[in-house]
């Protein structure tokens, strides 16, 4: 299997969806001439041209809500933010029109839309650029949300997303596009609501989504090494739809959990999965639930600070033990 | 057609030591950005970093010109405009790289200077996201019954953003003393204005709001900016009436630092502008044919220029970066200030 990038996966996912269905069109600032602020789009605008890959001005509240309307008439819009802090412009175009559509007309409208781009910290870009919204989103019913942490699922999610006849928020990761993951060449899919256990273990459940789920990886080959523990790695991938069954078994199995992400906690996705779990697994737990978040603040801009901020191996770790 | 901006009087009252201040202002706008980006490509500052090379005449020409209650609110690429409401060279260059004695702590970086007692209400980071803030900058002016404006500058691409017009709206229907600046650089980001923006000009957008505007093409001279500046202030200051300034500059460099340039100019466009055009030259020539300046004292003040962005330098390097503590200071007015507070309750999750 050819080894490509997370950039490449979802480039060859929205390459190979565009070739199969003439309704799908790319839309958002610089994916054409510019190939993408960070090339995720490189060389679709050769490939189908500036009908169908077009770039936009800056005006994301203006092109959101200009998708969701041709998504209401069968076209199948694929929307770029530049990143995720963008679409906060854009919120009540996702949020009251795209969610909510097919539920105030009696299902007489569905609103097949993707709605993509990167979210996330790490980056020193400051308070303003760092958010990852994926809660907020997750929150309204009718939309669904998407984090892949690898080029594989990445690529299968996001042809999944495509074809989906619901909105979809996938939210990507500009310190994953260079990491590489073995892909086939084949087409495949990925269905929503699947949880992928990343690592298999019995000592502890590390729970996690997007980049997080890397910190958990790095985490639980730590406890392994250091600590003789073996822990078992469960990557949501998908919010809503959430797989609840996936993460209730490693629970039972394991009996001890820690959330990891990079969300703010308060009222983070950690919070919910948190309460899922006490709901239906409570007798499975030999201790309390522990979550590894962002430091609560608006992100800082300074370098070593912000790597402080982010959730880290090493307090995953340490948190780990706390419970074992 | 013969008219001199020059000649203004606003021009011809400065003396010849504040002509001289106005070109060192330039100068160093110019060394300060170079400085920046060295220190970029080195790998010292993180994130995104816009550079204002090309454009030193519209933040030297509108800003020398405010009073002591006229405000000014920017986006992110925001260097120019601090250093020319006076902020120290160190502390710009101390927040680009995240140490504590930066202007903002080292919390909101290249993006987000900030210093409310210069009258200077920011760096910001998404775009069009200030241009509604400069719209309450101005209201609070009127309602506090001061004589000022305040001075919203945006950028080509910002224009398309949907705040805008809904604060043009205000601005004209409240009558506030604002103006706004559109420093049209043609690009924003990889999408020239032909590509981006409909219509005619930028300015001529504020026309269906009853707004005054005006299209300033010799964007690089600064003589004609502050004529043009100072006209849009009595504007606000006796009628309490709104402008747009669209002036048209050039930036030298990539969108930020980590713009490749390669895809939506030529080089050979950057280099006639440089050539043609430069503002800072262009003043310097001024200058010079107006007898203000020597060719040797523009390049000491040039030298003055680097020295002085080298020492910022120094003392970003000296400095320290903010505690781990101060990731969760400044968020809360009350939780800095606890014994003042009445809340009760958690403000922090970790
Ligand atoms: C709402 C929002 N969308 C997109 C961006 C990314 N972005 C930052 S600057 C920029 C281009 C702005 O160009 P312009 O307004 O002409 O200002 P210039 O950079 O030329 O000074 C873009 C697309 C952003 N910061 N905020
Ligand atoms: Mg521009």
């Amino acid at each position: 299997m050819p080894e490509i990038t997370y950039r490449e996966a979802i480039n060859q996912a929205i390459k190979e969806e565009m070739q199969r269905d003439e309704s799908v069109f790319l839309m958002g600032e610089e994916v054409g001439q510019y190939h993408g602020a960070y090339k995720v789009t490189q060389g679709l605008m050769d490939s189908f041209g500036r009908d169908r890959v077009i770039d936009t001005p800056i005006s994301e509240s203006g092109f959101a809500g200009l998708g969701v309307g041709a998504a209401m008439m069968g076209l199948r819009p694929i929307v770029e933010f530049m990143t995720w802090s963008f679409s906060f412009v854009a919120f009540d175009q996702i949020i009251n029109n795209a969610a909510n559509m097919r539920y105030m007309s009696g299902g007489l409208i569905n609103v097949p839309i993707v709605f993509r781009g990167p979210a996330n910290g790490g980056v020193n870009v400051g308070a303003t650029h760092s958010h990852t919204p994926e809660n907020f989103y997750a929150h309204i019913p009718g939309l669904k949300v998407i984090c892949p942490a690898n080029a594989y699922d990445a690529k299968g999610l996001m042809k999944m997303a495509i074809r989906d006849n619901d909105p979809v928020c996938i939210l990507e990761n500009t310190i994953l596009y260079n990491q590489t993951a073995e892909v086939p060449e084949e087409e495949y899919l990925i269905p929503f609501g699947e949880a992928d256990i990343k690592r298999s273990g019995s000592d502890i459940s590390l729970i996690a989504h997007g980049r997080s789920v890397i910190t958990a990886l790095e985490a639980a080959d730590k406890l392994q090494a250091e600590h003789n523990i073996n822990a078992e790695v469960v990557d949501l991938r998908c919010l809503r739809p959430l797989d609840e069954k996936t993460i209730l078994e490693s629970v039972k199995k394991t009996n001890r959990v820690v959330y990891v992400e990079e969300n703010k906690p308060f009222c983070g996705t950690g919070a919910q999965i948190a309460c899922l779990i006490q709901e239906k697994a409570f007798d499975h737990l030999d201790a309390e639930i522990k979550r590894v978040c962002t430091l609560d603040a608006p992100q800082i801009y300074s370098m070593p600070r912000e790597k402080d901020q982010l959730p880290t191996a090493d307090r995953v770790v340490e948190t780990a033990l706390t419970i074992l | 057609m013969s008219h001199n901006p020059a000649q203004a009087s606003i021009n011809t009252l400065l003396s010849q030591e504040e002509k001289i201040h106005l070109y060192r202002e330039m100068v160093r706008i110019r060394r300060f950005e170079e400085r920046s980006v060295r220190s970029y490509q080195q790998g010292h500052i993180g994130g995104f970093c816009h550079v204002y090379n090309g454009q030193e005449a519209v933040a030297a020409g509108t800003i020398s010109v405010l009073g002591p209650d006229d405000h000014i609110i920017t986006a992110y690429r925001d260097h120019a405009h601090a250093l020319m409401v006076g902020m120290d060279m160190n502390s710009l260059m101390a927040e680009l790289y995240g140490k504590e004695t930066g202007c903002s702590k080292g919390k909101g970086g290249s993006m987000h200077f900030f210093d409310p007692s210069k009258n200077f209400w920011g760096g910001h980071g998404i775009v069009g996201g200030q241009t509604p803030l400069g719209a309450g900058l101005a209201f609070a002016l009127k309602y506090q019954g001061k004589k000022g404006a305040c001075l919203t500058y945006l950028g080509d691409g910002a224009v398309n953003q949907g705040p805008f017009y809904e604060a043009l709206n205000l601005a004209s229907l409240w009558n506030l003393p604002l103006i706004y600046i559109i420093e049209n650089n043609q690009y924003s980001m990889g999408t020239s204005q032909e590509r981006g923006c409909a219509g005619d000009t930028l300015a001529g957008r504020g026309s269906g709001f009853g707004i005054y505007n005006e299209v300033i093409e010799e964007g690089n001279d600064v003589y004609t900016i502050r004529e043009r500046t100072s006209e849009a202030l009595q504007r606000a200051y006796e009628e309490q009436r709104p402008s747009i300034l669209e002036i048209k500059t050039y930036r030298y460099r990539g969108h930020s630092m980590s713009d490749p340039d390669k895809t939506y100019r030529s080089k050979e466009e950057i280099e006639e502008y440089k050539k043609t055009s430069d503002p800072i030259d262009r003043f310097q020539e001024q200058l010079v044919g107006e007898s203000v300046l020597s060719v040797e004292q523009a390049e000491a003040i040039n030298k003055e220029a680097k020295e002085e962005a080298e020492r910022a330098v120094e003392f970003a390097e000296q400095s320290d970066f903010p505690t781990k503590e101060a990731i969760q200071q400044d968020i809360f007015w009350e939780t800095d200030n606890p014994e003042q507070g009445s809340s009760q309750g958690t403000f922090f999750f970790n």
